[in-house]
């Protein structure tokens, strides 16, 4: 019985289709790495700072975009049309992040912006932190050695 | 030629992601937390600033990069200033995304309205 239930419902649940999807993914997320290497360039032959401020001026930009499209509505469709392409490049974490404070904010600034905000990114943040701990705990060891 | 790495690079990168995300179970939530810490994986031995320097931004982009920032300034930290920059060096090279993403978000959805 249980498995012929399976049987129904993968039957009639839509069909991924992978190589399609991963096509995709591939284009956008390419082009989201030349606009960095764009923006990259871009920054520091016009303000003439060193490549590593005009990185920090390409995150800071890339995040500031994908924040005013999530507010403005479109950009949920992009992801969902997108999926990995823009989920993986960093406007996904900005993404989330926006995403999360606009669902809360009729809660109230404290309770629903504030402790909800990173309720979806935080994840990120928390296991980047730990996994970056150990991995340079690790480092220093075999630095001893 | 750089654009064509960066292409090549950031395109592979999310089509692995996508691929592992349509062949199991897991949400787009465990994914950018599995290259968050393959990222800090590859900066032990300082693999990802190789991949940096071939690819540029399309390495600089992924959220791999953020893993390779917190390991890079915790490394950095701990040999400026010895075991206290473990803790002090890891969000150094970060600060700028996080304290972006909360700031931009926090005043736009205090002047936009959730769209359905």
């Amino acid at each position: 019985m249980k498995k012929s239930y399976q049987d129904i419902t993968e039957k009639h649940s839509p069909k991924e289709n992978i190589f399609m999807n991963a096509f995709i993914s591939f284009i956008t997320g390419g082009i989201m790495g030349i606009i960095g290497q764009l923006l990259i360039d871009g920054y520091s032959s016009w303000f003439d700072i060193p490549t590593k401020e005009a990185t920090v001026c390409m995150l800071v930009t890339l995040i500031f975009f994908s924040c005013l499209f999530t507010s403005f509505g479109f950009f949920d469709k992009w992801v969902n049309f997108c999926k990995c392409g823009l989920i993986i490049p960093i406007t996904g974490f900005a993404h989330a992040t926006m995403s999360a404070a606009l669902e809360f904010r009729k809660e109230g600034l404290v309770t629903g912006i504030g402790m909800n905000m990173l309720k979806l990114s935080g994840a990120v943040i928390i296991f980047g932190v730990v996994s970056s701990f150990v991995f340079s705990l690790l480092r220093m060891v075999v630095g001893l050695i | 030629m750089i654009y064509l790495n960066a292409f090549l690079f950031a395109g592979i990168v999310c089509a692995i992601a996508q691929i592992i995300l349509d062949c199991t179970k897991l949400t787009p939530g465990h994914i950018t937390v599995i290259f968050v810490v393959v990222g800090a994986f590859l900066d032990i031995f300082n693999i990802y600033d190789q991949i940096i320097l071939w690819a540029g931004g399309g390495a600089l982009v992924p959220i791999t990069s953020f893993g390779h920032n917190l390991t890079h300034g915790a490394i950095h930290g701990y040999n400026t200033e010895g075991v206290l920059g473990l803790f002090s060096g890891t969000l150094d090279l970060t600060a700028a995304g996080i304290s972006a993403a909360i700031i931009f978000s926090f005043f736009l959805s205090l002047i936009f309205e959730p769209k359905d």
